[in-house]
């Protein structure tokens, strides 16, 4: 059976897709660093820590973005070689997706939020 | 397509691609999960779109500040975290060939998943006691939207573990096995990062605001 294996994944080895498998130390590290990387944003929140509000948001928010690629790194082993590259680029064009859906609809709704005025408030209304 | 007769024999080119080769069976999951996985990201980043859009409506409802509870989430967040080293856990001994372990890391983890999923239907259940119903406020329907959506992945997810469990209890670590392992633990580890965002966005943000 283990022969087997071997034999299988020695075949198909110029596919080039040897998904990358993690060792105790890079998923005690990854979990290490998201213990950290999540604790530190909900101090910052509870404790009210940073004085201004709009700061705690975008730190938090950094916190997050370093998390998530920590996560990809050591939980979901992506790198650039594994799939031929073919998983770094299905991400790559997921993250642009991601980016102009989140982006275009909070841009343009807060837009139309701030041009549409309530009926009572415009003038020769009512 | 009318292509030249009998190639091997009048020595004409080949009208196929040379490298055309058998695969061995699954050769190519990974990537084909991995992209419904992005695909799946598209949908959770739509919902979050929809959350940023509508977050702020409260309808003169209750808002994040008053619904949430900080602490509660810390513990759902950290159930997650360790359900995903667990599983990282279960991935090594599988690797390993150590059946027994294997299933328990597994067992484990689906306890972290079930403990996720309490704590989150008792959060549900005690907003909607308080009339922070989907149906009270375009924020609450957003957020159930986003937060259910994620818990139901979390639902299958658990699922699809315990289906694992009893194909390795029965057919053993075989190659196949392995694969639908493999395949759940990117699933796992993808909710795990969905779940940054959500506690990110729209508990930390949301209680912020």
């Amino acid at each position: 059976m283990n022969t087997d294996t071997h034999a299988a994944h020695a075949d198909h080895d110029h596919h080039g897709d040897g998904h990358a498998h993690g060792t105790f130390s890079t998923y005690l590290l990854g979990f290490v660093l998201s213990v950290v990387l999540t604790a530190i944003p909900f101090w910052l929140v509870m404790s009210g820590a940073l004085p201004s509000k709009q700061i705690t948001a975008l730190v938090i928010m950094a916190f997050a973005v370093v998390q998530i690629v920590v996560h990809m790194i050591y939980f979901l082993h992506m790198n650039t070689t594994s799939e031929n590259g073919w998983s770094m680029m299905a991400l790559i064009f997921t993250i642009v997706m991601v980016v102009i859906a989140l982006s275009g609809s909070l841009w343009v709704m807060s837009h139309l939020n701030s041009n549409m005025m309530p009926m009572h408030q415009m003038p020769g209304m009512n | 397509m009318t292509v030249a007769v009998n190639p091997s024999q009048t020595g004409e080119p080949l009208f196929y691609l040379a490298d055309e080769h058998p695969h061995p069976e699954g050769w190519s999951t990974a990537l084909g999960f991995w992209i419904y996985l992005m695909s799946d990201c598209l949908i959770f980043a739509i919902l979050f779109a929809t959350y940023g859009v509508l977050g702020g409506n409260y309808a003169a409802g209750p808002a994040p500040k008053d619904l949430f509870d900080l602490n509660l989430v810390a513990v759902n967040t950290s159930m997650l975290l360790l359900s995903s080293i667990t599983y990282g856990f279960a991935m090594l001994t599988m690797q390993q060939n150590k059946i027994g372990q294997t299933q328990m890391w597994l067992a484990i983890t689906g306890l972290f998943g079930a403990a996720f999923i309490g704590i989150e239907l008792t959060e549900f259940a005690h907003m909607i006691h308080e009339g922070a119903t989907p149906q009270r406020s375009a924020f609450l329907s957003a957020f159930f939207t986003l937060v259910g959506t994620h818990g139901l992945h979390v639902s299958c997810g658990l699922i699809w573990l315990v289906t694992l469990m009893v194909q390795v209890q029965r057919f053993g670590l075989i190659e196949a096995n392995r694969r639908r392992l493999m395949c759940l633990s990117m699933f796992w580890h993808f909710l795990d990062v969905v779940w940054i965002g959500v506690f990110t966005f729209v508990y930390l943000l949301g209680v912020l605001r």
